[in-house]
């Protein structure tokens, strides 16, 4: 079972937004610096607890912060 | 001291603003952006702070549609010189700054036609005074909110729904009217609004940005500049959305410090609270400058229409004669001249010797502008 997603976003513009609205919206949310395996893109990814994939892409869509990829994590 | 130039830079600073920005060299320093260290994103979180007060200012619900420069000229070369294309046409009024005319009248160099549309000598102006000037080829029209000689405002609704209804994207230079005068970029229908930071906003010189509204496609509009954005690190092209597009380049993180909290100011003191502030002590003025012999003020004399400006000229002295006097003896700033508008000028008659312009702000009082008007008067009789 995963316990963390990573969400992946365009630049760290959008990592700060989506930090800010998720904790807006109450799920926890951690800024992490990319892993570099995952992407080149950004620098800044969030880190957010597996159960709150749902919830977290429909904050950030209603607040219409672009995701590039999500991505669990396996345990 | 009375400081009267707040046109061209506020003056003084909320104290927050101070704050703000020695708190931001003392504890963050980093570059936003870049790094993803805990410091990086601090600086990260400041600058979307100045968005968000930004985008909560002016109508824009999404703050990264809220895009930083290092002043308003920057930002009105991004959209201008990316919206017309050689052989396309475009529309602006007869009270624009340089700041919008001169990469105007270089793109009419590169063959973009220019149509200016007449103001009256109080440089006001009907929206239906644009309309007439609209062609098949018009790709843009831009319109000065309010003049920086006279103070004089457009009607930048009107502007704005006449704009939506011809299908033509709208580009407002609000330089003299962000912070001071409502503005929302739906309500109003502006597609792009150049702002700068350092006037009615309140914050650091080096600051300003376009504010995009929601429904503008950024596809259409190419940037300026290119370069580093933190972003695609691995590409060589420029990111395609927002803010990356515009923001190449390290931003100026220690002025957006100091914005974001000029910003948050500007908001809590409310723009309408500012307005009835300026429009009080720019009625006062002119009401005691109309009474001065030989003093004649130039645009609407009414504070209804124009902003915290009032323009005049002293019959018979050059007005940088009497600045210099308001200056050295009466310990008054302000600013004589053209002002970078000769357009305006033109409209308001006051070429080639310009006015003395006079510029209240939010922390200016009605007693230093009883003691500006005593200083003009006596001014006027020291020359007679």
């Amino acid at each position: 079972m995963n316990t963390v997603a990573i969400i992946l976003v365009y630049s760290t513009s959008h990592a700060i937004q989506a930090e800010r609205v998720l904790k807006k919206a109450g799920l926890a949310a951690k800024l992490i610096p990319t892993p570099r395996q995952l992407s080149s893109d950004c620098g800044s990814a969030i880190r957010i607890d597996a159960a709150d994939q749902e919830a977290s892409t429909a904050a950030l869509e209603r607040a219409g912060v672009p995701i590039d990829r999500l991505v669990a994590i396996g345990a | 001291m009375i400081y009267l130039d707040n046109a061209a830079t506020s003056w003084p600073k909320p104290e927050c603003v101070i704050e703000a920005i020695t708190r931001f060299l003392h504890d963050v320093g980093a570059s936003p952006g870049r790094s993803g260290h805990r410091l990086a994103n601090e600086a990260e979180r400041i600058r979307l702070d100045a968005r968000e007060a930004l985008g909560e200012l002016l109508g824009v619900s999404n703050p990264l549609r809220i895009v930083f420069t290092s002043n308003a000229t920057t930002a009105l070369n991004i959209a201008i010189q990316g919206l017309l294309p050689p052989g396309s046409h475009v529309v602006t009024s007869g009270i624009e700054h340089n700041a919008a005319m001169r990469p105007l009248r270089m793109l009419e160099q590169r063959g973009v036609s220019i149509s200016v549309a007449p103001c009256g000598g109080d440089a006001t102006m009907h929206a239906s005074a644009l309309n007439d000037l609209i062609r098949p080829e018009t790709h843009l029209i831009v319109a000065n909110h309010a003049s920086n000689v006279s103070g004089t405002l457009l009607p930048i609704r009107q502007i704005g729904e006449l704009a939506s209804a011809r299908g033509i994207p709208l580009l407002v230079d609000a330089a003299q009217t962000a912070g001071c005068a409502p503005i929302n970029l739906t309500a109003d229908h502006i597609d792009i609004l150049a702002f700068t930071g350092h006037k009615g906003l309140l914050g650091p010189t080096g600051t300003g940005g376009l504010a995009f509204r929601e429904d503008f496609d950024i596809a259409r509009l190419p940037p300026l500049i290119c370069g580093g954005t933190g972003s695609r690190s691995e590409d060589q092209v420029q990111p395609d959305f927002l803010p990356d597009r515009y923001e190449g380049g390290t931003s100026n993180i220690l002025g957006l410090a100091g914005l974001a909290a000029s910003v948050r100011y500007v908001l809590e003191r409310g723009v309408e609270t500012i307005r009835m502030h300026e429009a009080r002590l720019t009625g006062r003025l002119i009401d005691g400058l109309a009474r001065v012999p030989r003093v004649a003020i130039v645009g609407p004399c009414d504070p209804a229409k124009q902003t915290g400006i009032v323009s005049f000229v002293i019959d018979g002295m050059p007005c940088s004669e009497a600045a210099l006097v308001l200056d050295e003896q009466f310990d008054i700033m302000c600013r004589p001249g053209l002002h970078c508008a000769p357009l305006a000028h033109r409209s308001l008659g006051t070429l080639p010797d310009g006015t003395v312009r006079l510029a209240p702000g939010p922390f200016t009082t009605e007693r230093e502008i009883d003691q500006t008007i005593s200083a003009v008067a006596k001014l006027a009789e020291i020359e007679s």
